[in-house]
């Protein structure tokens, strides 16, 4: 059986729901999207999804063009009432962010400094609320060491375990960072003093060739396993939740999940 | 019968240099554009602007109007990096307040309930808190003694938010999905003003399930302006989708200068004459809603 890395990234990061129950899935970009779609689709049905807009449906909406389908509405989900669900704790996001460090902490702001930046993106978004509020999880398409920054992140959005910054020194009691899915390997937060810990390899890739493209030194699990395989059952689904093939878009050339493969 | 019925050039005339101006919409998503590009025309500086930014906030920036940017991200969504706000950001020619997106609602929310501040754990380990030192924080008086984040009111002198339908007493009705914080703008302010898509009568409302999509009390609103495709180019459902080729255009100008847009877009057009140059109100309508 054949897989593309896209598709290994998603399903990896399906795995981040696991046992998430009725939370509401946010996600940001289309691998979180159909990772959380996959996931609602297998193993975590009473997942709560929106149609990306206001309404909570009852089944994932297939992603891109939608030709004549229509979302199955269960439900409304206005901003308000997302922040309310932030508060609440029950929801799960899954971001990608411009930065990233040892900590956990996350930038979508600014690249430079603060007053001056370099590139101005976003600003904080929700951020600051969705991580000392919620789960969170994480999509790298680029794993190198300008994702992955020694030091802090240029404009700390996403808090992380970083005790210097915490009030009196005290974890916020709702954070709660789950697992980092890379083009190269699956991290969570298992290490020393929840240091990043590499906890499988996508075939092909190396612990050596990870750091090396990290700004930060990781943690890893003695026994390193290797990132699982999409299953057929799971591929068959995300040629429903992703009818266009857009997939074959998230990596250049979209290169085969096993090196040389097809 | 009472009859705020008002223009959106008398709105803009409301507005002088140095105030506070609250703007409602999310993004690129049900803005006051009309309004905007009145703005535009007078001599209006030195504002203080709230908003869940989109184009609004780029084009007062470009325009040079904005003193200091109260603001949780600036995006048009479909097209998600705002150019003119990135260039204002960068040359540092504006004075930000970055704050998480809930925490600008809680401010809103704590001026409208004529609070100095309401309690979040929200922005504490974060760069909010620091490149904010005018946050301050607060502990609980009670037995678990936490320390919150005390997000202070956000306060505007005038709001104003775009509707799909008022009459001219100020009750009003969003008929897309999702209302955003337009309610909490027109609460927050000193004076809230409406523009809408058109202008019913009292009866129109006369409907229990109409009635549902009615969040903002008339006894906040001071005017209402009609303003027919007045959130173009952002989208105002389900009346009409985003003109993305036009944000897409729009957005170019931040590198190439935008002088040629408020020429061909702004100066000398009033809302009808400047919706004929998009394509007539036809044309706006057909445009598709997003699809996120």
């Amino acid at each position: 059986m054949t897989y593309s890395l896209a598709e290994l990234c998603i399903c990896a990061a399906a795995e981040a729901f696991r046992d998430d129950g009725e939370y509401m899935v946010t996600s940001i970009g289309l691998v979180p999207r159909l990772a959380a779609s996959l996931a609602k689709s297998t193993f975590e049905p009473g997942l709560m999804m929106t149609e990306g807009e206001a309404y909570l449906v009852s089944e994932p909406v297939p992603v891109g063009p939608r030709g004549d389908y229509k979302p199955k509405i269960e439900g409304l989900m206005t901003y308000e009432r997302v922040f309310d669900i932030i508060s609440k704790g029950l929801r799960h996001a899954m971001v990608t962010p411009v930065q990233l460090d040892r900590f956990g902490q996350m930038n979508i702001s600014i690249v430079g400094d603060y007053d001056k930046p370099k590139t101005a993106l976003l600003g904080c978004r929700g951020y600051p609320g969705n991580t000392i509020s919620n789960a969170n999880s994480m999509f790298i398409p680029n794993h190198d060491t300008r994702t992955f920054v020694a030091g802090e992140v240029d404009m700390v959005g996403g808090i992380g375990y970083n005790s210097e910054r915490w009030p009196a020194g005290i974890k916020p009691p709702f954070l709660d960072l789950r697992r980092i899915v890379s083009n190269l390997c699956v991290m969570d937060f298992s290490g020393p003093d929840n240091a990043i810990c590499v906890v499988s390899l996508h075939p092909g890739v190396t612990f050596e060739q990870v750091q090396e493209s990290t700004g930060f030194e990781l943690a890893k699990l003695d026994d390193l396993a290797m990132t699982p395989a999409p299953t057929e059952e799971q591929l068959a689904v995300l040629t429903t939740l992703d009818p266009h093939n857009l997939r074959a878009t998230i990596f250049k050339g979209n290169p085969a999940g096993v090196p040389g493969g097809t | 019968m009472i009859d705020k019925t008002t223009t959106i050039e008398e709105i803009a005339a409301q507005i002088e240099s140095g105030m506070t101006l609250g703007i409602g919409g999310w993004g690129g998503r049900r803005k006051p554009m009309a309004f905007i590009r009145e703005l535009l025309k007078t001599d209006v500086k030195d504002l203080t602007v709230l908003s869940y930014g989109g184009p609004d906030v780029g084009m007062l920036a470009a325009a040079g109007k904005i003193k200091k940017l109260v603001f949780g991200f600036v995006s048009m969504d479909l097209v998600p990096l705002e150019g003119h706000f990135r260039q204002a950001r960068q040359a540092g020619t504006i004075k930000v307040v970055e704050v998480d997106e809930g925490m600008f609602q809680l401010g809103l929310k704590a001026a409208a309930s004529r609070l100095p501040f309401l309690p979040t754990r929200v922005g504490f380990a974060s760069d909010v808190l620091t490149t904010n030192p005018e946050i301050k924080t607060i502990r609980s008086p009670y037995d678990d003694g936490e320390e919150f984040v005390a997000m202070p009111a956000l306060k505007p002198d005038i709001s104003v938010c775009h509707v799909n339908q008022a009459d001219i007493q100020g009750n009003s009705r969003i008929s897309g999905p999702d209302p955003f914080f337009d309610e909490w703008f027109s609460r927050a302010a000193d004076k809230a003003y409406l523009t809408t898509e058109e202008i019913v009568t009292t009866d129109a409302f006369n409907d229990p399930m109409t009635a549902l999509q009615m969040p903002i009390e008339r006894n906040l609103i001071h005017g209402v302006a009609l303003a027919k495709c007045g959130a173009h180019p952002t989208s105002c459902g389900p009346a009409y989708g985003m003109d993305v080729v036009h944000l897409q255009k729009y957005n170019a100008t931040a590198k190439e200068g935008w002088q040629g847009y408020v020429d061909e877009f702004v100066n000398d057009k009033n809302l009808a004459a400047y919706i004929e140059h998009v394509g007539g109100v036809a044309t706006v309508a057909a445009l598709p809603l997003p699809v996120f």
